[in-house]
Parts: C-alpha cells; sequence; structure tokens
C-alpha cells in the first residue's frame, strides 16, 4: 500500500466522511481514493476551486458535526495558512494533510522536502494552538493520521499532519488493524438547554463542547474575538482570556499529545534526532554505526507541534552531542537547540536539493564526532 | 402631492425604541404625512400621532429597527 | 421592527454597529422578514457570511451563523450544504467581498448550482475600511483610492451570476422593500444557487464622495435609477446613464448539485 493511500484508509478508519481538496503533487493520490471511496460510505468528497476553497469546505463540512478533512502539498499549504488560523479560532475540529515537496514556491513538485515544519508551526497569523504529526512509514501513516482525527476532535482545533514526498509514494507492506477495535474520539457536544450553553467557554485549557449546525443551539461562529457564547467583543479581558484558552488547550495537554520513538538511547554517547523520511535514512546510519562499535541512539519524534521537549531531554541531561539530520536548512533543529539550552552540542545536517539523505553521510557525520 | 385621506386608512401609532435610533433622518424624509422629526438630541420624535395612517414606510426604511408601526385595533 | 421578527434576532447584540443611515440595517430587516415568510424550523437555518461592513450581519440573527473569512463564505458554505443538505443555507456578503477577493468562489458556486441563497449587499463600496473602489463601483466614482475618479468597469454581479450558470438572479433595493424580501423568498424556494443583488447605501464612505449627501438622498436616488425588469421587457423603458434594473432578471432550471451528488452515492454503492 502506497503513503497517501494509507493516509486516506486511516483518516476513513477515523471516520472522517468529509473531504474537499484541489489536485497537487505530491498529495493528489489522497484526493482521488477519497472520490472512488467517500460516495460507497455515505460521505462526502468534492473538489472545489482552490486550496483556499477546499479548507473552508472543510471548515464548514464540520461545523454540521462531520469529521473532515483535506490534503494538498507546500503551494497549497501556503494558501490554507489563513482558514488554518479560523480554524483554530473557531475551535472547529478538521486534518490538514501537508505531503511536502521542494520549496519555496512551486519548487520541485516531486521532490521530498521537509522544509514546511515551521511553517506548520507559525504559517498562520497570531498566537494560536497547533498540533503537527510527521510519519516515517506507511504503516505510521495509517496510525498517525487515525490520531490526527482523533485529537482534532478532542480538542476542537486542527490539525496537520505532516508527511512528505518520500513517504506519500513509497508502497509497503500494513498490518491493518481491525477498524472496529481503533479508539475513536468524538468532539464533546453539548448537553442540556441553549441558556446554559458556552461554546467559547471554559478557563484556560479547557475545551468546551461544540454543538453541530441543525443541532438547535444557534452558534455564532467568528474568526473576531468573541466571548464565551461567540458574539465578537473588544473587551481587553476578553481578548486575553480567550487567546490564552486557545493556545492552552494544546499546551496544558501537551504529555497527552506529544509521542517519540527512542532507540538505544540507554548507553547512547550520540544521538540522532530525526523523524520522517530522514529518520529512515538516519535508522539505517545507526544500524551501522552499532555494528562498527560506535554507540549511537536516535530520538524520533512523530509529534513536531507541540515541540517534544522531554524527547531531546533524553540526550540533553546526559550532555550527549545530537546530530539532526533534517531535509531543510534546519527548522527542527533551532527547536532541538532551545531546549538543550547549551548541555548538548547540537549538530544540523542538512539537505536541501531534494535527494535523500544517504544512510552512508549520517554515518559519516557521526564519525565525524562534529 | 396627491392629498391622502386620513380616513381612508386604519388608525396607527408608532412604538419607537429611542435607544436604536441613530438619528439618520430617513424615516422623517419619507414619511408622506410629515408629522416625523428628530428632536434636540437627534432622535425620532412623532410631532402629530393622529395624522399617522400606518403606511410603514418609516418602517420599512428604518436602518436601525428602531420604528414598530402598531395598528390600532 | 415589526414585533414578530425580532425574535429571530440576537436581541442582546443591538443596535447593531452600522453608521447612521446605513442601509445594511435595511436589507437585514428584510431578509428577516423573509424568513419569517419561509418559516423554516429554526434549527434548519444556516446563515453564513464574509468579511466587511454587510457581513456582520450573520452575527445580529438568531440562528446558526458563521462568520467567515473575507471572501470566503460560498466556500464555507459550500461545505455546510454539501455535509448537511437538509439545512437552508443562505449567504451574505458585500460587493467587494463576493466579487473581488470572492469572485472566484462566486462563479464556481454558480457554475455548482449548489442550493444556496446568496445576498449581496452591494454599497458600491468598501466601507469597513473607510471607502475604497471595489469591483461594483461605478466609473467615475470617487472613492479613497480612486480621488481622481474609478478609472475601471464595473461588474454587473447579476450577469456575472447568469452567465456561470446561476439558476436564480435577482436585484432589488433598500427602497424597494416587498421586491427585496421576495428575491429572497423566492431564490430561498429555487432548488439551487440563487443570488439577490441588494442594492444599498453606504452614506459615510460612498455617498459623501459623490454628491449624495444624506441617506434620504441615497435612497432617492436609487429610486430613481431603479427600473423594473418588466418595463424593460416590454419596451416600456429602457437603462439611461446610472439606471439598473430590478426584478428577477433570470431564472432557469438545471440539476442541483448536492442532489447530483446523492445520486453518485447511489450509483456508488450499487
Amino acid at each position: 500500500m502506497q503513503g497517501n493511500e494509507a493516509c486516506a484508509q486511516g483518516a476513513v478508519d477515523a471516520g472522517v466522511r468529509f473531504f474537499a481538496g484541489y489536485p497537487i503533487t505530491p498529495s493528489t493520490e489522497i484526493a482521488e481514493w477519497m472520490a472512488r471511496r467517500m460516495p460507497t460510505l455515505g460521505g462526502k468528497f468534492i473538489q472545489m476551486e482552490d486550496e483556499i476553497a477546499s479548507i473552508a469546505a472543510i471548515i464548514g463540512a464540520s461545523l454540521t458535526g462531520a469529521k473532515s478533512m483535506t490534503a494538498t502539498s507546500g503551494p497549497g499549504f501556503s494558501l490554507m495558512q489563513e482558514n488554518i488560523g479560523y480554524a483554530c479560532m473557531t475551535e472547529v475540529p478538521c486534518l490538514i494533510v501537508n505531503v511536502q515537496r521542494g520549496g519555496p514556491s512551486t519548487g520541485r513538485p516531486t521532490a521530498p522536502a521537509q522544509g514546511d515544519v515551521m511553517q506548520a508551526r507559525w504559517g498562520t497569523h497570531g498566537d494560536h494552538p497547533v498540533i503537527a504529526l510527521c510519519p516515517w512509514s506507511v504503516q505510521e501513516t495509517y496510525s498517525l493520521t487515525v490520531k490526527a482525527v482523533n485529537l482534532a476532535e478532542k480538542f476542537r482545533t486542527p490539525v496537520i499532519l505532516l508527511m512528505d514526498e518520500i513517504i506519500a509514494h513509497l508502497r509497503e507492506d500494513v498490518k491493518m488493524p481491525d477498524p472496529r477495535k481503533l479508539i475513536l474520539e468524538e468532539r464533546p457536544r453539548p448537553e442540556g438547554g441553549r441558556e446554559s450553553y458556552r461554546p467559547f467557554g471554559g478557563s484556560a485549557g479547557q475545551i468546551p463542547p461544540m454543538a453541530d449546525f441543525g443541532m438547535g443551539y444557534q452558534c455564532n461562529f467568528t474568526g473576531l474575538v468573541h466571548n464565551e457564547v461567540g458574539n465578537p467583543s473588544n473587551d481587553p479581558g476578553v481578548t486575553d482570556r480567550l487567546i490564552r484558552r486557545l493556545t492552552g488547550k494544546v499546551e496544558s495537554h501537551r504529555k497527552k499529545i506529544i509521542h517519540w520513538e527512542e532507540t538505544l538511547m540507554e548507553d547512547a554517547e550520540i544521538a540522532i534526532f530525526s523523524y520522517g523520511c530522514s529518520a529512515r535514512s538516519a535508522a539505517s546510519a545507526l544500524k551501522a554505526a552499532r555494528s562498527k562499535g560506535m554507540k549511537v541512539g536516535m530520538i524520533r519524534p512523530t509529534t513536531l507541534w507541540p515541540f517534544p521537549e522531554e524527547a531531546v531531554e533524553a540526550a540533553a541531561s546526559r550532555e550527549i552531542p545530537i546530530l539532526v539530520p533534517e531535509m531543510n536548512l534546519g527548522q527542527m533543529a533551532l527547536e532541538v537547540q532551545r531546549v538543550a539550552a547549551g548541555r548538548s552540542k547540537v549538530h544540523l545536517l542538512s539537505r536541501v536539493d531534494g535527494e535523500l539523505f544517504t544512510p552512508a553521510e549520517i554515518l559519516s557525520a557521526l564519525k565525524g564526532g562534529f | 402631492m396627491a392629498k391622502v385621506d386620513i380616513d381612508k386608512y386604519p388608525k396607527a401609532s408608532l412604538d419607537i425604541n429611542i435607544r436604536w435610533c441613530k438619528g439618520c433622518n430617513l424615516c422623517v424624509t419619507i414619511c408622506p404625512k410629515g408629522i416625523l422629526s428628530l428632536d434636540e438630541l437627534g432622535k425620532i420624535t412623532v410631532d402629530k400621532p393622529e395624522e399617522c395612517i400606518g403606511c410603514g414606510l418609516c418602517e420599512g426604511t428604518c436602518p436601525d429597527f428602531a420604528i414598530k408601526v402598531v395598528k390600532d385595533a | 421592527m415589526p414585533s414578530d421578527i425580532i425574535r429571530y434576532f440576537r436581541q442582546e447584540t443591538l443596535p447593531h454597529i452600522w453608521c447612521p443611515g446605513c442601509g445594511n440595517g435595511i436589507v437585514l430587516r428584510d431578509f428577516a422578514v423573509a424568513l419569517e415568510k419561509l418559516n423554516y424550523p429554526r434549527k434548519e437555518v444556516a446563515i453564513v457570511s464574509g468579511i466587511g461592513c454587510s457581513s456582520r450581519a450573520a452575527g445580529y440573527l438568531d440562528f446558526d451563523t458563521v462568520h467567515t473569512t473575507h471572501g470566503r463564505a460560498l466556500p464555507f458554505a459550500t461545505g455546510i450544504k454539501m455535509a448537511n443538505p437538509e439545512l437552508k443555507v443562505f449567504v451574505i456578503m458585500g460587493d467587494g467581498d463576493a466579487s473581488s477577493i470572492g469572485g472566484n468562489h462566486l462563479i464556481h458556486a454558480c457554475r455548482r448550482n449548489i442550493d444556496l441563497t446568496a445576498i449581496i449587499f452591494n454599497n458600491y463600496i468598501y466601507g469597513m475600511t473607510g471607502g475604497q473602489f471595489s469591483p461594483l463601483t461605478p466609473r467615475n466614482k470617487r472613492a479613497t483610492t480612486a480621488p481622481y475618479g474609478m478609472i475601471e468597469q464595473s461588474f454587473d454581479i447579476c450577469r456575472l451570476a447568469e452567465a456561470a450558470g446561476a439558476t436564480y438572479v435577482g436585484r432589488a433595493t433598500t427602497y424597494h422593500n416587498q421586491l427585496l424580501t421576495r428575491l429572497i423568498v423566492e431564490g430561498s424556494k429555487n432548488p439551487g444557487f440563487s443570488l439577490v443583488e441588494a442594492v444599498t447605501h453606504c452614506p459615510t464612505s460612498y455617498g459623501r464622495r459623490n454628491d449624495l449627501k444624506t441617506p434620504t438622498d441615497m435612497v432617492r436616488w436609487q429610486k430613481e435609477n431603479a427600473v423594473w425588469i418588466e418595463k424593460i421587457r416590454d419596451g416600456s423603458a429602457s437603462l439611461k446613464e446610472e439606471q439598473f434594473a430590478i426584478g428577477v432578471l433570470h431564472r432557469h432550471n438545471a440539476p442541483e448539485f448536492t442532489a447530483e451528488y446523492l445520486e453518485v452515492i447511489k450509483r456508488a454503492r450499487k
């Protein structure tokens, strides 16, 4: 099965029943798969006029209670930024898949890259919460897509799945779980009367229940700063409470959200911090290094945002050097440096030529001792 | 202008929400009987309530929902 | 306001934010009267708006409402209608919102003939930002970004919608209240994409710069320049200079998008 197909299958198994998208390499197979599959499930597929319309449509669909998603690549992801902010502000769950390709601009449509990591965090304006996940295999694409849909529902926020061209077009055997045994999250929905319902209420970090359109709660959704009922407000106190509660939803639950995998870190004297397709080469390099007696370990985050600081801590607390191979000019490396705070030497290994890292070049960086 | 025969129309009174009136003067200029004006605070006032013919033009043109025509039973 | 439509408003949000004499309140009221006439169950109605003065209208109405991003109301509404075709979806946009930043979405919503009722508040200007020209500002009119007069051609948004495939197109003004209400009612009943252009007035940002000093002058201008389409069709009137047609300007039958998709579902499940 192909990575893009695993993503689509995972979304369907997680309960996604609405897809809107616009053709773009290298994510198009997700849309094509959804166009065939959605109607067989009674779900909806629509090809919109552009990516801005696509994300608008999935937010609209989500307002009616449908689990919704879109899939795109760099240029489309750039176009979606304003409405990603809208979904953050109005707390509408949705999944945005970004299959990263070479950028900036049209870049290299068929070449892999990891250049959208910071865009996923800060692409839309203003302070806002972000959850972004990043798979390194077809199998994990499936499971992280399920997780992404669950997180979106649970925290009433858009979730970004940062794939890359390699993972999207890779074909691997996938062991599909019984979809009926998956644990699926549903957004909290209101109980009780309309009078006491506060669609945007709660204290810092709380996730207020969300009524579907048509349930009779008559809610107002606006990208303007709004009070607990949803009416626009210019009140400084209302503004401060809202922005802090929104970002707090993710920050105060970060322990439940973040996940990373450690390989042979117990006795490691050098750590590799890598994610997505780069981590595949890094894993090979690690194996080769170990066979040569080098004590190398690897930290592989599957959550990029919120940044899994605790993962870096495993290396930084022991003050061992950290190698960060990534297909950009150093986006995650900055975060690793920040958390290491001088305790570990952090070395960036970059590639921006559209070619995958070879295990040999990572091995040679490890040997070089940086 | 043709003379309007008041007796042809049912009597009506105007229920005015002064709080919502922004004093734009539209109702004053549209009233065919000329019975409305703005007071010294710039808010609508009914000068000759007995001459209201209940045509509803003021209500229809008020952008601020401040006028309600109440037809007398 | 007629007592019976006040129940359609979120009264705690009134008075509204619009300037004294602004026509948007009149369009909103006529829309509320249309909702009363349509008498849909409250929870079956969704109202979507974009960004700008007129788009604040959605928030005053006590229904499921979405005040979206600038120009994007139609794709949001498309998602809502597609996901739940049972909902009666109305879309409120301004002239700049619908024809400039949202122009692409507008023609594609028309082309799909998706069952939405779009109400375009056309005050010929960007009001919220202080009076810049929009694609609907007529030639030679003045705006803050056309201080020497507008040199671009303007859209006739009704003809644009018709050419793009909308199945119901009408135009009224804030002077022609009953017509406006009727068009919204008929537009909503039309199973397809309906566009109602509501010519409204912006005394603050348009009238003052274009020799229409008061709200009354602006409403009088509407009265004098609106020509009933029936009179044009029967040859008893023709459009001069600034004049424009009002009434039901176009209607035709065509397959509706969400209904077509339900057929796709049937086909896929065979």
